[in-house]
C-alpha cells in the first residue's frame, strides 16, 4: 500500500485543526460536568452547531441522501476528536448506529426519507439492539415483531440503549415469533414516544453517555428494509460501529496520556518532578507506545470501513480490541500518576476514566472482539 | 524530469533484471553489477551505489527483485549498518574503500560497541585508542560482538581523551579484525549458539585514514549506527529467506548464509516467528481451544498495529512532514511482539513446549524461539533504555540527575572497568 495509506491527507489534518479547535470551544471539562449531570446529556444549542455550523452528522453519509459524502476516515477524525473532548452529545447513537443501520439495511426509499434528516441533525435517532441479556451478538435478540397490517407489533425488552430516552425515533431490532439466531431479524421503526414504549433513564457508569432501558408493550411499528433480512446489514452496521467507537476510544486515550505527562512535568516530590523518576516515566513510554498502537489499528480500521475492503469487520474488531486496552490503561495510569488528586471527583480524569470503562464493554469488550477477529480469520 | 512513481520504478527493475540476471553468474560479479547499476540500494546516492530513489520506491524495488527471484546485495547483518553509517559520516576514502566490498558481500563486519563495563551506558567506553606517530594504537576489551569471529572490519568506538565529560571522548574508527592485536573468542548463548564473542585488543593497529569523523566525534556517529539498528531491527531479524532457485549464484549465496550468515540464523526466532502462530495453530488444532484464540488474537492485534505504525511513521517520513512519535516505538514494540508470539507458541505447543531438538516441534524451531526471545529486549538497546529514550526525547520528560558529568577520569564506573 502507498504511503497515503498510512497517513491523512492535508484537507483531513485541516479538517482535525478545526474540529478540534471547536470541540475545545464547546466542550471544556466544565461544560462536560454541567451537561453529563442533565437529564437529556447534551446541550442543544451545541447539538445545532455541530450539525449546522461544521456538517458532524453528515460525514459519511452519501450526498445523495443529504450528507456531505465524504468517507469513514473523516468520521473516524471527528470521533476521535469527540472523544479527546469529551463531548456529551447523541452522535454516536445517531449518527454511526442508526445511520448505519439505515445505510446498510434500509431501502432506497427508507434511506431517501429517513438519511436526510439525521445528515441534518434536525432529527435524531438510535439503534436498539441490546437486551438484558448483555449481549453483541445479533443472535441475542428477543424481542418479536409479531406482523400485524403492514407493520409489526413489537413485545420484549431493550437495554443499554444509547440515548433511548432522547431519540426522535428508534430503530428496534426484533424477530419473528418463534425463529432463532441469525433467523428472522428485522429492523422495525418507530417514533420514541410511541404508543406502547416506555423508556426509563439507566444510571450509568459514563454519565456522558445517556442509556435507557426501552420496554415494548404491543409498541406499533414499521418495517425498515427487508422483514426478516437483517442479520447481514446488521451485522456490518455494528463492525462499522465497533471501528468508529475504536476512533473515538483512541481520542480520549491521548487525551490522558497528554495529561498524564503534563502533570508529571509539574509535580515535585522529593525535591524532583515526579517526571524524572523512572517509574513514572517508564509508564508514560508505555502509555504512549499502547495509544500509538492503538490509533494505528483505528486508522486502518476506519481507512477499511471506507474503502469497503472484505477485511473490514476483522480490522474493525481488531481495533476495538486494541482500543479498549489501551484507553483504560491510559486513563488508569493518568490516575496514578496524579497520585491522591487522581482519586477526587474535582479532578477531571475520573470523566475520561469513566468513559473508558464504559467503553470498554460497549459493542463487546476486547476479550468478545479478539474472538470475533478470530473467526474472520479461520 | 518529473518524480519516478511507483509503477514506473517497478517497470524499470523488472526491465533490468530481465536483461541482466543470469543464475549462472558468481555471487559476487552479480552483487557487483548491482552496485554499479544502483539497483541493489536504490535509496543510496547515485553517486554511490545507489539511484537516489526515496526508501518506498527502494522497497517496492525489493519487493520486484523478490518476485522475480533475484538475489540482492549483501543486506543481512552488521555490515549494512557500517554502510549506513559510513555513507552518512564518511569521507570519499572510506566509501570507495569499503562501500562496494560491502554490498557484494566480500568484507563481513562486526560492531565493537559493547564493553563489559559499558552496555546501556555505551558512553562509558573505556577502550582506549593512542596516537602513536602514525597509527592509533587500540587496548582494552569489547563483548557480546556478534560475528566478530567471521569479521574483517569492526565498527569501533574508543576513548580517544579521559580528560573530556564522557560523551565528548569518544572517537569512532575502523578496526582491520585480521591483525595480531585482536583476539576473538566465541561465547555460547543460552540458546546453544554462539554468534556473539569477546574481544581482546592488546596494542591493535588503525592506520590514521581509518579513523571515521573527528577526534572526539565518536558519539554522535555511533548513535547513527545505532540509530539505524533500532529502525532497521526488522531487518536485522529477518533472514534466511529460503533458497529461491537452481544455478551457481543461489548456490553461493546458500554457502554464505551457512557460513558467513550463520550467526544470523536464529534471528527470525528471537522475533518470534509470528508468521508461524497461526498455521500452527490451525495444524494442531489447537486453534479450538478458547485461550489459545486469545493468545493468538492478542498477538496478531499486537504484530499487526506494529507494523502499521512503523508505516505512519514511513509515510510521514516519505511525505515530508515532521516525525510523529510513532518511529521511536519500534524496538519497544518488537519485544512486545516478540514475547506475545513466545506465549501463543507455548500454548499452541502445550506439553511439547518442554521439549527441543529433534523431540520439540518443528524439529526444535519452536524450542529455539522460546530460548531466543529474551534477546530482544536486550540486544541493541534494552527496554528499559528505549523507554527513557522515549520519555525524555518523545514525551520531553525531565532527565534523571547525572551521576556522571565531568571529567571522565573522575567518573564512577565498573571496577575493572
Ligand atoms: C482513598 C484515599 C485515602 C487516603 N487517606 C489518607 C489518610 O487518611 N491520611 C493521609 O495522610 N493521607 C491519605 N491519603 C493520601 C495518600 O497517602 C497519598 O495520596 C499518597 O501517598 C500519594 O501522595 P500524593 O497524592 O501527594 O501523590 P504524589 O506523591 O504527588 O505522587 C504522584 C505520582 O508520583 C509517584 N511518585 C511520587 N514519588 C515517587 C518516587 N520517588 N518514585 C516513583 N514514583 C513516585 C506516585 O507513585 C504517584 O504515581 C489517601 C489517599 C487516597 C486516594
Ligand atoms: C544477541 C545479542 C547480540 C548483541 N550484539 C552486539 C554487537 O554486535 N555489538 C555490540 O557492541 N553489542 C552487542 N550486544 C550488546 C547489547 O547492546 C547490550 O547487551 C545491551 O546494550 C545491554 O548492555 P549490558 O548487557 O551491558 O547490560 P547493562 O547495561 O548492564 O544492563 C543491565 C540491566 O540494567 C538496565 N539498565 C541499565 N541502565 C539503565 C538505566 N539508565 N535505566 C534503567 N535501566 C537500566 C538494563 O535495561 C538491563 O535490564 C548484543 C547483545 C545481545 C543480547
Amino acid at each position: 500500500m502507498p504511503a497515503t495509506a498510512f497517513s491523512f491527507t492535508d484537507e483531513q489534518r485541516q479538517f482535525r485543526d478545526v474540529a478540534r479547535r471547536f470541540l475545545g470551544d464547546v466542550s471544556p471539562p466544565t461544560a462536560v460536568r454541567e451537561w453529563m449531570e442533565s437529564a437529556s446529556g447534551f446541550d442543544p444549542a451545541v447539538w445545532d452547531r455541530l450539525a449546522k455550523e461544521l456538517g458532524f452528522c453528515a460525514i459519511h453519509v452519501p450526498e445523495a441522501y443529504g450528507g456531505q459524502g465524504f468517507s469513514f476516515v473523516e468520521l473516524g477524525i471527528a470521533l476521535e476528536e469527540m472523544g479527546r473532548a469529551l463531548l456529551c452529545a447523541p452522535y454516536f447513537s445517531s449518527a454511526v448506529l442508526a445511520t448505519g443501520a439505515i445505510q446498510h439495511g434500509g431501502s432506497e426509499a427508507e434511506k431517501m426519507a429517513l438519511l436526510p434528516d439525521l445528515a441534518a441533525g434536525t432529527r435524531r435517532a438510535t439503534l436498539a439492539f441490546t437486551e438484558p441479556s448483555g449481549g453483541w451478538d445479533v443472535e441475542q435478540v428477543a424481542l418479536t415483531a409479531t406482523p400485524v397490517g403492514g407493520g409489526y407489533r413489537l413485545d420484549g425488552e431493550k437495554r443499554f440503549v444509547l440515548d433511548g430516552c432522547t431519540a426522535d425515533f428508534i430503530i428496534a431490532v426484533a424477530r419473528a415469533p418463534g425463529s432463532r439466531g441469525a433467523d428472522g431479524l428485522s429492523l422495525c421503526i418507530l417514533p420514541g414516544d410511541a404508543k406502547g414504549i416506555e423508556r426509563r433513564p439507566l444510571r450509568s457508569l459514563d454519565p456522558t453517555r445517556k442509556l435507557a432501558h426501552l420496554t415494548f408493550h404491543g409498541a406499533r411499528a414499521a418495517p425498515l428494509g427487508e422483514p426478516e433480512g437483517a442479520a447481514a446489514p446488521l451485522k456490518r452496521a455494528l463492525a462499522e460501529a465497533a471501528a468508529a467507537l475504536a476512533n473515538e476510544m483512541v481520542g480520549g486515550a491521548q487525551r490522558m496520556l497528554d495529561s498524564a505527562v503534563d502533570y508529571a512535568k509539574l509535580r515535585m516530590q522529593f525535591g524532583r518532578q515526579i517526571g524524572s523518576f523512572q517509574a513514572i516515566k517508564h509508564k508514560c513510554a508505555d502509555m504512549l507506545l499502547e495509544v500509538e498502537l492503538a490509533k494505528s489499528a483505528a486508522y486502518r480500521a476506519a481507512a477499511a470501513v471506507a474503502e469497503d475492503d472484505t477485511d473490514a469487520p476483522a480490522l474493525a474488531s481488531l481495533a476495538k480490541a486494541s482500543a479498549s486496552e489501551a484507553y483504560l490503561g491510559a486513563a488508569a495510569a493518568c490516575i496514578q500518576i496524579h497520585g491522591g488528586i487522581g482519586f477526587t471527583w474535582e479532578n477531571d480524569t475520573h470523566l475520561w476514566f469513566k468513559r473508558a470503562k464504559a467503553s470498554e464493554a460497549l459493542l463487546g469488550d476486547a476479550a468478545y472482539h479478539r474472538e470475533l477477529m478470530m473467526r474472520h480469520m479461520q | 524530469m518529473t518524480e519516478p512513481n511507483e509503477a514506473g520504478v517497478r517497470a524499470q527493475a523488472r526491465a533490468w533484471l530481465a536483461e541482466h540476471w543470469d543464475a549462472e553468474r558468481s555471487l559476487v560479479a552479480w552483487r557487483g553489477m548491482l552496485a554499479d547499476s544502483g539497483w541493489g540500494m536504490p535509496h543510496w546516492p547515485e553517486q554511490w551505489h545507489g539511484r537516489g530513489l526515496a526508501v518506498a520506491l527502494s522497497q517496492a524495488v525489493d519487493e520486484e527483485f523478490a518476485q522475480f527471484g533475484a538475489v540482492g546485495v549483501a543486506k543481512m547483518g552488521i555490515r549494512l549498518l557500517a554502510g549506513a553509517t559510513l555513507l552518512e559520516h564518511g569521507d570519499d576514502f572510506h566509501k570507495e574503500r569499503f562501500l562496494r566490498r560491502i554490498l557484494t558481500g566480500e568484507d563481513t563486519w562486526c560492531q565493537l560497541f559493547s564493553e563489559p563495563g559499558s552496555g546501556s551506558d555505551l558512553a562509558g567506553a573505556t577502550t582506549r585508542a593512542d596516537l602513536d606517530g602514525d597509527n592509533w594504537v587500540v587496548n582494552g576489551q569489547k563483548v557480546w560482538t556478534t560475528s566478530a569471529h567471521h569479521a574483517d572490519y569492526g565498527l569501533l568506538l574508543a576513548r580517544t581523551d579521559w580528560d573530556a565529560p564522557k560523551h565528548q571522548g569518544l572517537t569512532y574508527f575502523v578496526l582491520n579484525m585480521r591483525q595480531p592485536g585482536v583476539e576473538v573468542r566465541q561465547l555460547r548463548q543460552m540458546n546453544g549458539h554462539a554468534s556473539f564473542n569477546e574481544v581482546f585488543l592488546t596494542d591493535a593497529k588503525i592506520e590514521r585514514p581509518y579513523r571515521v569523523g573527528a577526534v572526539g566525534q565518536g558519539w554522535r556517529i555511533a548513535m547513527t549506527t545505532l540509530a539505524h539498528e533500532r529502525r532497521g531491527a526488522d531487518g536485522l531479524r529477518g533472514s534466511a529467506r529460503e533458497r529461491l532457485g537452481e544455478g551457481r549464484i543461489y548456490a553461493e549465496e546458500a554457502a554464505e548464509t551457512a557460513t558467513l550468515m550463520e550467526p544470523y540464523k536464529w534471528y527470525p526466532q528471537r522475533a518470534g516467528r509470528v508468521d508461524l502462530v497461526l498455521p500452527r495453530a490451525r495444524e494442531t488444532g489447537r486453534i479450538a481451544d478458547p485461550a489459545v484464540r486469545q493468545a493468538v488474537a492478542r498477538l496478531l492485534v499486537l504484530a499487526r498495529s506494529a507494523e502499521w505504525t512503523a508505516r505512519r511513521a514511513r509515510a510521514d517520513q516519505e511525505l515530508g512532514r515532521p516525525q510523529g512519535p510513532e518511529g521511536s516505538l519500534g524496538k519497544l514494540a518488537a519485544s512486545h511482539v516478540a514475547r506475545a508470539a513466545a506465549h501463543a507458541h507455548t500454548l499452541i505447543a502445550g506439553a511439547d513446549a518442554m521439549l527441543a531438538g529433534d523431540d520439540g516441534p518443528l524439529d526444535g524451531l519452536i524450542a529455539e524461539i522460546l530460548v531466543s526471545v529474551p534477546a530482544t529486549s536486550i540486544a541493541g538497546g534494552t527496554d528499559e533504555i528505549q523507554r527513557n529514550i522515549i520519555a525524555e526525547r518523545v514525551l520531553g520528560l525531565p532527565r534523571e540527575p547525572r551521576m556522571d558529568s565531568g571529567p571522565f577520569r573522575d567518573v564512577p564506573r565498573n571496577v575493572g572497568g
